[in-house]
Parts: C-alpha cells; sequence; structure tokens
C-alpha cells in the first residue's frame, strides 16, 4: 500500500482575526482620561471605606465594594516601585525603540501602583525608589499613552 | 471531601511545532493514551470538561474543534477557560456532586499556530495598560525585579533552576528541552526583559493532555493503583499589577494553606515528598516554592542551591523538567498533576523518585502569577 | 453525597444597545452588586465566583483574572467558563456544580457582555474551522437560516409561525422593565421586515445587546441565612454535540427521528432525574434561549411540549403566551435583549424570580417548576430545571 504520509508538506492555512474592537472608558475612565489629555493632570479615586486613593481610578473599591466617590489630584512625579529594561520585543507591541523600559510608579498621593513605560534613563540607573516623572505628549487624544513615558527626575540648576 | 482519585493519565509529546496534528489530533491522542492508562472505554467516561483558550486557539468557542476528539458524545461536557489545574478542578467537582462517578478532563494548545506575545498582551485592560505593549515576559520582568530586590535573590540563583529543569527533561521523553547547562551558560544568555533572560523563559510548545477522575466507589473497579486528591484549593490575587506587592505570593500561600488543610498537611517540609509547579520562568520556581511553604519568603534560591529540589534531593522539584522543558499553556497545569500521578504510582521511568507518598501540583492564570491553583495528592486516601 | 443548591439571591443590568457610561469592569460590578443586595449579604460572604463571556466580543483574554475589580473575586476563587451561546448557563451549571460539591457553600455566577464594543458578527465566524466552514459561513445568522428551511421542510411550518413567536417575545417585553428592546410588533411588521438570509428576517433575530446578570447559588446547610425563598435547581443536563457547521444536518439524526439530539437528549435526561412525564403541564413557566423566532416553534417539540410538527400550532393556541398553559419567556427572552455570555445566566435568573414570586408585571401564578435553557455553540443545549420545593434528595 502507498504510503502518502511519506514526504508530505502539511498544507498551513494563514489568518488573521480581524475584529474592530471600541472599548469605552466609562464615566470614572472619562473623567481620568480627559484630565491626562486636556490639563495633563493625574485623577485617582479614594475609597472612604478603606482609605485607599486608586490610581487608576475605580468606580467602585474592588475590596469592599464601596463607591469610591472622591476624587483626588496626584502628583505628576512618583517613585518607581519595580521596573525592567526590554531588550527583545514583538515589533506590534513596542510603543518606543528598545530598549526602553516598563515600571510600576507610584504617583504622589496614590496608594497603588501605575504600569507605565520608562525612558530617557541611562544605563544602570533604573533601580527601585528612584525618584520620576511623567512626559506627556505634544499630541493628546485621551488615551494612557497621553503620558508619553516615565524617566528620571533631574534637578535642574 | 469525599474521596476521589486520579485513574488514568495521558500527554502527547509537547514540540515546538506539531504540524501534522491539529487541536483535534492532539486531543484525541491524549484522551487515548489516558483511557489506555486506565483500561478504560469512552463508554465508561461519564461526563467530560475540556479545557481551552479561545485566543490561543484563533477561534470564539474554541472547544467546539475538539468535541468529537474528546468523545462528548451523548455525554454532559463543558469548558474550562484556564490552567488544566482549574479544569481538574471542576472535573472533581461534578464528581463530588454525585452526578457522575467519572469525568474526562483535556487541554490541548498550540503555541506554533500563532503569536503568544500579542496574546498574552489581551491579558491587560484595554483602557489603562495594553497599549502600553505588555505582556506575559515583560509583566513576569517587573514581578521578577521585585521579588529579587526584596530578598536579595541574584540571577545566578535563578540560573540554577534553568539548569536544574532543563537537565531533568532528559529523563522525560514527553519534554521539548531538554538541555545540558551550566549557570555560566544561562548568564551569558541574551536579555529578552531584565532580569529574565532567554533561558530564564519557558519555551513555546504545542501539545495536549488528558486525566480520567473517579469516585472511591469507580476507582476501586478502574485500578488497583489509585492516585487519590487529598486537597485542592485556589485563589485569586488582585489584577492591575500596580495593585499588587508583586513580590508578594499571598494568593499562592491563601491557595496552599487551604489545600494542607483540606488534606490534613500541617508541615509541608516534612510531610510533601515531591513538587510540580508551574516555572514559565525560573524566578517563579523560588516564589512559588516559597508560598507553598516549602522555605522561607526569600529562601528559595538557597533551598535551590543547597540541591534539596534535585532529583535526589529531599524534596525534588519538577523532575519532569517543569514549564521550562515544553509550556504547552493550559496543558502545563495538568501535565504538573499527571506527574504527580505517575510519581506516586512508581510510573514515572527514569524520572522515578523513590518513595514519594505525597505530592504536590500547582497551575497559575493570569499575569503574574495572579491566581493559584494547588492540589494535594497522595497514594493513599 | 452532593448537597442540594437553591438560588438565593439575583443580580441584572438593565439591557441596553450600548454602555458607554460603565467599563467591562463597572458593568459586571453593577450586576455583581445588586446581586449580593438581593441576597442580603456582602462579598465577603461568598466562597467563589464563576465568570463567563466570549473572548472575542471583547478581546479581552483571561477575563477571570480581569474581572476581579467588578466580579468581587479579590482574594477568592474564581474560574472562567466558555461555551458560546450557551455560556450563561454553563456558568450556572458550574456555580450549581461548585456548591453541589460541598466544596463551597456560597457561590456567585456573573454572565456578561459588552457586545457593542466590537464586530459581533466578524467574532462569531471565528468559531468555525478555518478550513472547512470559515471560509464559506456567514456567521450566526446563516446557520439559523439553514436549520429553519429544513424544519419548514419536514413540518409545512410557516414564516408566519415564526412572527407569531417574534410577536409575542416583544410583547412579552413590555412587562420586563430590564428587557432591551420594548417595541410594539405585529406580525405584519415582522413579515415586512428585511430578510438577513432567507427565511429569517430581521424582525425574527435577537438584538445585539450590553448587559450583566449575576446569580447567587447557596447550599442546603446555609439558604436559611438569606431573606429571599430558596428557588432549588433541580436538575442540570446539557449536550454540546459537534464540531462543524454542517453537523445538525445529518442525515443519520433525522433518520433517527433526533431532529435537535442536544435540546432533545439534555431536556429528556432532566425529566427523567425530576420525574417529569408531561412536561407542557407539569412545568409552570420557561424561559428558553430562542435566539430566533423559528427555535419557539421547533424547541417546543424537542422539549416534549407537543409532537412533532405541533410547534405552530401549539404556538398559535396561546398556551405559551402570558395566561397560557406553559408561558413561554415572560422576560421577553433573547430575542428582546441578547448580551450573550448573560444570556444563559438570565434564564436562571428569570426563573428564580418566578419561582420565588418576585417577577413583578411579568411574573406568572404560583410557579412551582421552571425550564430554563442556554443555546449556542454548533446546535448545543443546556437545560435546567428549577423548583419551590427541596429535592427529597440530592441530584446532579
Ligand atoms: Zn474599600
Amino acid at each position: 500500500m502507498e504510503d502518502w504520509r511519506k514526504d508530505q508538506e502539511i498544507v498551513v492555512m494563514e489568518g488573521r482575526i480581524k475584529v474592530p474592537y471600541r472599548w469605552a472608558a466609562g464615566e470614572v475612565g472619562t473623567r481620568y482620561l480627559q484630565a491626562l489629555r486636556d490639563e495633563m493632570r493625574f485623577l485617582g479615586t479614594r475609597c472612604p471605606g478603606c482609605g485607599i486613593v486608586y490610581h487608576p481610578p475605580r468606580r467602585n473599591c474592588p475590596d469592599c465594594e464601596r463607591e469610591c466617590g472622591e476624587w483626588v489630584e496626584l502628583g505628576e512625579r512618583g517613585t518607581l516601585l519595580t521596573y525592567t529594561v526590554v531588550r527583545r520585543h514583538h515589533p506590534q507591541l513596542s510603543p518606543l525603540p528598545l530598549p526602553f523600559g516598563y515600571g510600576i510608579v507610584r504617583l504622589e498621593g496614590a496608594d497603588t501602583g501605575f504600569l507605565h513605560l520608562l525612558y530617557e534613563f541611562q544605563e544602570g540607573e533604573l533601580r527601585a525608589g528612584l525618584p520620576v516623572e511623567a512626559v506627556f505628549a505634544q499630541e493628546r487624544e485621551g488615551s494612557v499613552l497621553d503620558v508619553r513615558y516615565f524617566r528620571p527626575v533631574r534637578e535642574v540648576g | 471531601m469525599e474521596p476521589v482519585a486520579v485513574v488514568g493519565v495521558g500527554m502527547t509529546a509537547m514540540r515546538r511545532e506539531r504540524r501534522k496534528d491539529g487541536y483535534a489530533d492532539l486531543v484525541y491522542e491524549a484522551v487515548c493514551l489516558a483511557l489506555e492508562d486506565a483500561g478504560m472505554t469512552i463508554d465508561q467516561v461519564d461526563n467530560v470538561v475540556t479545557v481551552s483558550n479561545d485566543f490561543f486557539d484563533g477561534r470564539t468557542i474554541s472547544s467546539m474543534a475538539i468535541q468529537d476528539a474528546c468523545g462528548s458524545y451523548d455525554k454532559n461536557v463543558s469548558t474550562v477557560e484556564g490552567d488544566g489545574t482549574f479544569g481538574a478542578f471542576y472535573g472533581l467537582m461534578r464528581i463530588l456532586s454525585g452526578s457522575f462517578g467519572t469525568t474526562l478532563v483535556c487541554a490541548h494548545h498550540k503555541g506554533s499556530e500563532s503569536e503568544m506575545a500579542l496574546i498574552t498582551n489581551a491579558m491587560f485592560d484595554p483602557i489603562y495598560e495594553r497599549f502600553l505593549g505588555v505582556e506575559a515576559i515583560t509583566s513576569s520582568a517587573l514581578q521578577a525585579r521585585a521579588y529579587m530586590d526584596k530578598y536579595g535573590v541574584t540571577e545566578e540563583d535563578c540560573a540554577l533552576v534553568s539548569v536544574k529543569n532543563h537537565g531533568n527533561a532528559f529523563r522525560n521523553p514527553v519534554a521539548q528541552l531538554p538541555l545540558e547547562l551550566t549557570v555560566e551558560e544561562v548568564m551569558a544568555s541574551p536579555y529578552v526583559a531584565e532580569p529574565l533572560k532567554v533561558l530564564d523563559c519557558c519555551p513555546i510548545s504545542d501539545g495536549a493532555s488528558a486525566v480520567i477522575l473517579a469516585s472511591a466507589e469507580r476507582a476501586a473497579k478502574i485500578t488497583d493503583k489509585p492516585v487519590w486528591v487529598r486537597g485542592v484549593a485556589h485563589c485569586c490575587d488582585a489584577y492591575h499589577l500596580g495593585d499588587r506587592d508583586l513580590s508578594d505570593v499571598r494568593a499562592l500561600q491563601y491557595a496552599a494553606r487551604k489545600a494542607y488543610s483540606m488534606a490534613g498537611i500541617s508541615d509541608p517540609r516534612q510531610e510533601i515528598d515531591l513538587v510540580e509547579l508551574y516555572d514559565a520562568f525560573t524566578y517563579m520556581e523560588l516564589m512559588w516554592l516559597e508560598g507553598l511553604g516549602f522555605c522561607d519568603p526569600g529562601d528559595g534560591g538557597k533551598l535551590t542551591a543547597s540541591g534539596a529540589t534535585a532529583l535526589d534531593g529531599k524534596i525534588p522539584v519538577n523532575p519532569s523538567g517543569g514549564c521550562l522543558s515544553g509550556h504547552p499553556v493550559l496543558v502545563a497545569g495538568l501535565n504538573r498533576i499527571i506527574e504527580c500521578v505517575l510519581q506516586l504510582r512508581g510510573d514515572a521511568g527514569e524520572r522515578q523518585v523513590d518513595g514519594v507518598r505525597a505530592a504536590v501540583a500547582h497551575g497559575v492564570n493570569g499575569p503574574c502569577g495572579q491566581s493559584h491553583c494547588v492540589w494535594v495528592l497522595g497514594g493513599e486516601r | 453525597m452532593g448537597k442540594r443548591v437553591a438560588v438565593v439571591g439575583v443580580g441584572m443590568t438593565k439591557q441596553r444597545s450600548s454602555r458607554p457610561d460603565v467599563n467591562g469592569q463597572e458593568l459586571i460590578n453593577e450586576a455583581v452588586r445588586a446581586a449580593l443586595e438581593d441576597a442580603g449579604i456582602s462579598r465577603r460572604d461568598i466562597d467563589a465566583v464563576v465568570i463567563g463571556n466570549m473572548d472575542h466580543f471583547e478581546g479581552i483574554n483571561y477575563v477571570d483574572t480581569w474581572s476581579v475589580d467588578g466580579s468581587g473575586a479579590l482574594m477568592k476563587p474564581i474560574m472562567k467558563l466558555t461555551t458560546g451561546g450557551t455560556t450563561g448557563t454553563t456558568v450556572a451549571m458550574a456555580a450549581y456544580y461548585h456548591v453541589a460539591s460541598g466544596l463551597f457553600d456560597r457561590v456567585l455566577a456573573v454572565g456578561w457582555e459588552k457586545n457593542s464594543e466590537s464586530d459581533t458578527t466578524g467574532a462569531i465566524i471565528t468559531a468555525f474551522d478555518p478550513f472547512w466552514d470559515r471560509p464559506i459561513f456567514a456567521g450566526a445568522v446563516a446557520g439559523l437560516a439553514l436549520e429553519a428551511t429544513q424544519y419548514m421542510h419536514l413540518t409545512g411550518a410557516t414564516e408566519e409561525d415564526a412572527a407569531y413567536v417574534a410577536v409575542r417575545e416583544r410583547r412579552h417585553a413590555l412587562n420586563n422593565p430590564f428587557a432591551h428592546l420594548h417595541i410594539n410588533l405585529t406580525i405584519e411588521d415582522v413579515m415586512n421586515s428585511p430578510y438577513l438570509s432567507w427565511p429569517v428576517k430581521m424582525g425574527d433575530m435577537c438584538p445585539r445587546t450590553d448587559g450583566a446578570c449575576a446569580v447567587v447559588f447557596a447550599s442546603e446547610d446555609v439558604v436559611e441565612e438569606f431573606p429571599n425563598k430558596p428557588a432549588w435547581i433541580l436538575a442540570v443536563a446539557d449536550r454540546h454535540l459537534w464540531a462543524y457547521t454542517s453537523d445538525p444536518y445529518v442525515n443519520q439524526a433525522i433518520e433517527n427521528g433526533w431532529w435537535f439530539p442536544a435540546l432533545e437528549w439534555s431536556a429528556r435526561e432532566v425529566y427523567d432525574k425530576v420525574g417529569i412525564k408531561d412536561p407542557l403541564k407539569e412545568i409552570d413557566v420557561a424561559e428558553l434561549y430562542l435566539p430566533y423566532s423559528f427555535a419557539g416553534l421547533r424547541y417546543m417539540e424537542s422539549l416534549g411540549f407537543c409532537e412533532r410538527g405541533g410547534g405552530p400550532d401549539l404556538v398559535r393556541s396561546g398556551a405559551t403566551d402570558m395566561g397560557g398553559e406553559c408561558p413561554v419567556n415572560p422576560s421577553g427572552g433573547v430575542m428582546s435583549s441578547n448580551a450573550i455570555g448573560a444570556t444563559g445566566l438570565l434564564r436562571v435568573a428569570e426563573c428564580a424570580l418566578q419561582i420565588q414570586g418576585r417577577a413583578g408585571d411579568r411574573q406568572v401564578p404560583d410557579v412551582k417548576i421552571a425550564l430554563a435553557t442556554g443555546f449556542g455553540g454548533c446546535f448545543w443545549s443546556d437545560v435546567l430545571l428549577m423548583g419551590r420545593e427541596m429535592p427529597e434528595k440530592p441530584r446532579g
């Protein structure tokens, strides 16, 4: 009997799932993103039960479920909690030229960390506890990328 | 908890690309292996739980592709989307409910057919995080850094895990990536996202697995080598990475405490003989060992350096080679359970550890080990 | 032996075409807080959470871990299940098994979807095999149209018969403040609506909806703690047969007399477990996943409410209207609201409200037994039978 599997080249279908998405930020997220876009300000919300200031803001506290009705203005500087320097990345995902960093930054006035990009840092400069500041984009459209990245604070003069 | 046993297991070989086998082919192979292992026919399977993920498969309702292959025809069946340990947990509950005597649980994954980075990027919130381009490796790097900073764990400590697990994989015929490595070689491999280097990261894999669970009554008729589920629990931490202390393993500790308490285990260091845990990255093995209570927080590196987690150590960890030596996502947790079962039965071949009476299997869901599932398995009830 | 399980709390968002005022987690949270409040408990009392949706409708991977801020699962066990249209009933069944296993006493089930956030048909097409089905198949409507023409061929049912169902569902929805569509339709309106895929017209189909539903399940050991009367789960069963688009049309099944085996076999299983002999008489209300009007005819036969081919006559007799022998979908059903991941769970929630006598203007008098179904995948079916009286002994 013929061995039809011998030297067979397997057919592979190429495909891409193309589904457009339109994610609504909701009322709370919209106020936050508008403040970033229009005023270059960071806002958090405070849980009246736990006292935690959430950043990004939450509508309801994930822990005690109470409505986080109080808006809190946060600083645009913060503390780097953890970080990585990215050396290899999927080209479709790289928002900045390699090498860039990711960091979790606790902004002044917030109790939670904020995941964002790190750039304009020297080799070996990043460490936990480093003061960092936001660099805003010139053209802002109401997205987390209205902040281009965070960079180490450099005291001028 | 009433006694439930694992009575059959099947794993396909894990390979970088199994082009000749579609999802259904892989599942069929794993299910047939598990049935053969249990000495059962599909008619003796009362119900089925499948495990798959629509993103990895590039299919909405990904379990549709494998309904024929898993043998669910005219049976109750459901689908868990998450790690295999969670799917098996659902299979276990369906037996405990009294509705079914046996459950077949299967999982499949073909990493070769998609783009891992794009798919794990989709774990992140579309409003606040996804557009930053963060995915599994870069987020894990943030966790590795936080953990290493907190406890002074070094990259060399992590490299030891790579050396050990890739070395163990030589004894496991289904492993994908047996490698003879030195710490220096791991340290010399290029950074992907600091502190994670290429040899700190798991490979991309294709594979499928299946287990058959049975009530005590049914297990007695099926096998004379049942492996008993003594305890199992899972727990999920906060979602946004900035809400968590990434160096903390509280969700794992919570799940482990609950699983140990169900199993009547008061000191895992003395009472557990073997661990198969979810080492997608080297640092994870250290962190999870601490969370599972096998050493104090921050001491995972020391424990590993002492040789205690080696194949001939006091508490062998990932004798199979772990996820570092083959990582079909979702299947990976089921494989941890299967490896424990083989060890407890004495069927683990060249990777067999002597005198295994109780073993821990562990799986995770979500970024940076957000959700953990812990199983305690034993040769006796 | 397993525990007996009851629904003790229900929460649902208003079902709407679009909810831009909340993100996904916040939409989920709205239903979760409503269910917890209804059950008189807080997040801390919940032992485990079960959640479901369809991934490609929102494009979010690992929805279980993503949902935590909304689903209340922080530092709790959470499990994700997804089975297509049946997702909501699959989630309900998973919550049932969580409690029945004896491992958890109070379990929160969550189903949700924000269908406004993507291209529903574009996402559904990806459900089908990339080699054999996807290049040809045009989404859910076309698949349903194949079923409709087959059904018309076998029974002589007409488009007007189906339109009767479409009108009934929308009329019932007028009594449900949570329903998405509140429109008074006539048979002429449905008949004059444009064809999507013959014989299925716009008026025959379900809408796309944003919504969430959450349900609290409790074990027999703790039901006394809750202010609401328990709505007991009497039996659950499902069949997810088949993998390819054309499988449901195999001649063998029809020649063997199985027109819709997934639903017929699941229904038979729950009837046998509970001892239902004459479902139309013994079941007081049914909340069925009818994705389009023809299903409202054919399912009557699959569920044993009438003989083969008797669907149109049964429906036209008024037996399934409010005040009839077994009202079907007092809520307005899926043809009035279809946030897909929530849809099946809403059927269970509605049955619970009916059993508890809390269904407001859509209440059917004196409901002792209620039937909920889910439909999805490749003509898959989930069936749950619920009741006012605690079952004598635990059963699956
Ligand atoms: Zn709070």
